[in-house]
């Protein structure tokens, strides 16, 4: 075969490091007790996938390592083997020594060879060790060292190919090696098919074997090996019994009798198994074809299936579009401009469609980083002795794929520290007067033109006294800078700040805030940290959504336009003379229902020349919300409500103030798209009418 | 120096190529690979609270591109802007070593000039009162002066500082 596996490397890794995903997924939500048969399927479809697709690119050790989990889970599945907390345990584990196997084999890393025969063997001690406890149970069904009497010593074994084996994708090479792998492997090969030099095909496969196997292996290893390719081949398995036909009962029986045995094959056995096999290829090979066109030589992405045909209905439309104006082009007159218009309109509508969908594409849920989080929670709470329940909300929330690369670990940093610092133990939670399970919320929406993430607590809260002490201890605040909470929080970020009074292996050592920090900035995004003492903390991260669309309110201020993100936009009013207000004679506020909200000019803000209302009731009043604050931003006059697309100024210029990108309107002309945090912050800093700080705490 | 594209070679003759423009009553020349595109004098988009040189932002096929006015950037007396007023396009690394693009705004596109490396002279130092922080070197066309310009210089130093 002239095939260059490698190629196939890379989807093998995706798909397997997802099978992982699964699996570890599943036996979190496996509960001990009351078992889900479909689960354990499910977890097992994912093993025996790694390890077929392991077995076939010739990752043996993992091959091997995936067979043993299998086994275990084969047991539980059939319900021979109780599913206990332990057994899950060593499973997670497991899974986490085979994503280290297959990152390692990956990038060709150096693999912890200790560690994987550790976990290798605690495995094996599960599968052995019941075995004792439940031997009666056990006598019936599998191991062969168990049963004393009627099990065979070795198997004889007719694999007999057909001819279009190889076409499939299978080699019989690869099949006689795995089976070697089980035990001393004698193999006498057939070639009485085999066609003269001239008539070969040299795709198909003209040989067959007899095969023996010395080892009293059990009998679900030999067929798994044949799983993949029982429909392309005839194969027959007759134990070798101590009595019967020993080890040199000889194999030129069997290859003459192969036809016999191929029919003669124990029916009681092959119906189940057949079934099951067949079963598992289904799913193993469904699950194959996605991940084979989406595999790409770097980075690859999977899309939403939806998503693709909705971008080839575009693609139809604007193909039709197109040969409709071909036609009209051909013989052109005035009387036939109305419809040229029509078509122009409609391929403009195509265009802008179609680039639309494929900006989606590059929108992934963020559940592809939060699916990490049960797993860390269930670790976490287990070593540190605390209950806790994680919760989490808005995991279908699209978020840029860049996005989601880079937000994965300082999420996991802050999601460790909730549970390390904010989470109590169960002792001090009752005290408190709290449920003695503790909560973290993970959550993820769109908010004021940002992907919002937040993370809850209910823990003890930030310790203000003990983290400015620390801050003072360490010279970064003076003792008499009189700071608020909020200034004091934001002290963990500063680098190499712990409070931690011991250093635990999870948190506590001073790295990471101050790099989650920067993680966040670097995406264009921000973070903030609340607390409220016994109560619990909120951590939330704003970003910005890149390269997404944005639904904006247009608004004239002078002669320029602007783009308000709807998301921002509370609503739009006339206003009227008796809601008007000053505070201290400087800062302009209004009175809208119970609130009292500052005002900020826009023409003041940005230094637009002749507004048109110079009056706040000539204008309109946008009432607009970011980052918790709202204030009235006042504009000569709404345009018109449309979806742009955000391009982004730092490409060429970089970034500027209350601004967070650009926009190409109908006539080409570029207008830009308000941030209304950064607005308002850039307000504050500004003397004048506009709003001041007191004003803004409305 | 680091704005002299490569050297333009024919079979006896190696240079480099300028693009040169008027600017007031001077001549100034930029690196002919940096060129992009020249074009008319556009409406732009004005960018609130930026230098009084960036004149806005324009839509060049999609991307966002800013336009300086070189007049203001250097300080000469400000003429409003003719039929002849062009906007040099230009793709240059800027002070983070990061490329964009920039229209420059001139008031007429002259020639283009080829200078042998050996023939560029170093600018010589005014002091505080004439800067020369664009200027990577000095060059003779037939008549007149040529100055050469480091566009990478050109956009406000808090902008392109502000990117990290």
């Amino acid at each position: 075969m002239s095939i260059d596996m490698a190629q196939f490397h890379q989807v093998f890794f995706e798909e397997s490091l997802e099978g992982l995903d699964i699996m570890e997924g599943g036996l979190l939500d496996m509960d001990p007790g009351a078992v889900d048969s479909e689960e354990i399927n499910a977890i097992f479809r994912a093993a025996h996938s790694i390890k077929g697709g392991s077995g076939t690119f010739g990752f043996t050790e993992v091959a091997d390592f995936t067979h043993v989990m299998e086994t275990l889970l084969d047991e539980m599945r059939d319900g021979r083997r109780q599913v206990t907390a332990e057994a899950t345990e060593a499973l997670l584990k497991s899974v986490d020594v085979l994503r280290e196997m297959l990152v390692a084999s990956r990038d060709g890393g150096v693999l912890d060879d200790v560690r994987v025969k550790d976990q290798h063997t605690a495995l094996e001690r599960i599968l052995s060790g019941e075995a004792d406890s439940q031997p009666g149970e056990r006598a019936a069904d599998a191991s062969p060292r168990a049963g004393p009497t009627a099990e065979p010593v070795g198997w004889r074994i007719v694999f007999r190919p057909h001819a279009h084996l190889m076409r499939t994708g299978n080699d019989p090479l690869r099949i006689i090696r795995e089976l070697a792998s089980l035990g001393p492997l004698r193999a006498d090969c057939d070639l009485s098919e085999l066609p003269s030099l001239a008539e070969i095909e040299p795709e198909d496969s003209f040989l067959s074997w007899a095969l023996h196997l010395g080892e009293a292996v059990d009998r679900a290893a030999i067929d798994d090996i044949f799983e993949w390719v029982e429909d392309d081949c005839d194969f027959a398995v007759v134990p070798v019994l101590p009595d019967g036909p020993v080890e040199s009962s000889s194999a030129e029986v069997a290859v003459s009798d192969d036809a016999d045995a191929t029919q003669s094959l124990p029916e009681a056995v092959e119906p189940p198994q057949e079934r099951r096999a067949g079963l598992d290829r289904r799913e193993g090979r469904d699950r194959r074809k996605p991940a084979a066109a989406g595999g790409g030589s770097s980075g690859s992405i999977r899309v939403d299936i939806q998503k693709i045909d909705s971008l080839i209905n575009r693609v139809g439309e604007l193909v039709i579009t197109q040969s409709m104006l071909g036609m009209l082009g051909d013989d052109f007159d005035m009387s036939r401009l109305e419809r040229l218009r029509e078509g122009l309109g409609q391929l403009e509508r195509h265009t802008r469609e179609l680039q639309e969908s494929v900006m989606q594409i590059r929108m992934v849920p963020i559940s592809f980083s939060f699916s990490r989080f049960p797993r860390l929670v269930h670790d976490l709470s287990g070593k540190l002795g605390k209950k806790i329940e994680l919760r989490m909300s808005g995991e279908n929330t699209e978020v840029d794929k860049t996005v989601i690369e880079k937000i994965g670990d300082p999420l996991v940093h802050l999601v460790r520290n909730s549970l390390d610092h904010g989470i109590e133990g169960p002792e001090e939670r009752l005290a408190a007067g709290k449920p003695e399970t503790g909560t973290v919320a993970l959550g993820a929406s769109h908010r004021g033109g940002n992907i919002v993430i937040e993370i809850r607590d209910d823990g003890r809260g930030l310790p203000r006294d003990r983290i400015l002490n620390k801050a003072i201890e360490r010279g970064l605040v003076r003792e008499d800078d009189n700071l608020s909470d909020q200034d004091v929080y934001d002290l963990i970020f500063q680098p190499g700040f712990s409070t931690a009074e011991q250093v635990s292996d999870v948190s506590g050592r001073g790295v990471g805030m101050d790099v989650v920090r920067r993680n966040i900035n670097e995406l264009g995004g921000a973070v903030e940290i609340d607390s409220t003492p016994g109560q619990g903390s909120a951590i939330v991260i704003r970003l910005p959504l890149t390269l997404a669309i944005l639904d904006g309110q247009t608004v004239s201020v002078g002669d320029e336009i602007y783009i308000v993100p709807l998301v921002s936009i509370v609503e739009s009013i006339q206003i009227d003379r008796s809601m008007l207000g000053t505070v201290a004679g400087r800062g302009e506020t209004f009175r809208l229902r119970e609130e009292y909200l500052p005002i900020v000019r826009l023409h003041e803000v940005f230094g637009i020349e002749r507004p048109r209302a110079a009056q706040l009731t000539d204008g309109i009043l946008v009432v607009v919300e970011g980052e918790g604050r709202r204030c009235g931003l006042f504009v000569d006059d709404l345009l018109g409500q449309q979806q742009v697309v955000i391009k982004s100024l730092e490409t060429n210029y970089g970034r500027v103030d209350g601004i967070s990108g650009a926009t190409i309107l109908g006539d080409g002309a570029v207008a830009l798209i308000l941030d209304i945090p950064g607005l308002m912050r850039l307000a504050k800093q500004q003397p004048g009418r506009g709003a001041r700080p007191m004003a803004m705490t409305a | 120096m680091n704005d002299v594209a490569a050297p333009f070679e024919t079979e006896n003759y190696v240079g480099t190529q300028y693009l040169t423009f008027r600017l007031a009553d001077e001549q100034y020349g930029v690196s002919i690979l940096k060129v992009q595109e020249i074009r008319g004098w556009e409406k732009t988009t004005r960018i609130p609270n930026s230098p009084v040189y960036v004149r806005g932002v324009l839509n060049l096929r999609g991307t966002i591109v800013p336009i300086l006015d070189l007049r203001m950037r250097f300080g000469l007396p400000v003429e409003p802007y003719s039929r002849e007023t062009v906007v040099i396009v230009v793709r240059t690394a800027c002070n983070d070593s990061e490329e964009r693009s920039l229209g420059l705004v001139v008031d007429a596109v002259s020639d283009v000039l080829i200078a042998p490396d050996e023939t560029i002279r170093n600018t010589p130092e005014f002091g505080a009162q004439v800067p020369t922080e664009h200027i990577v070197g000095l060059v003779q066309d037939e008549e007149n002066m040529v100055m050469l310009l480091d566009v990478g210089t050109l956009l406000p130093e808090s902008v392109v500082g502000s990117r990290n």
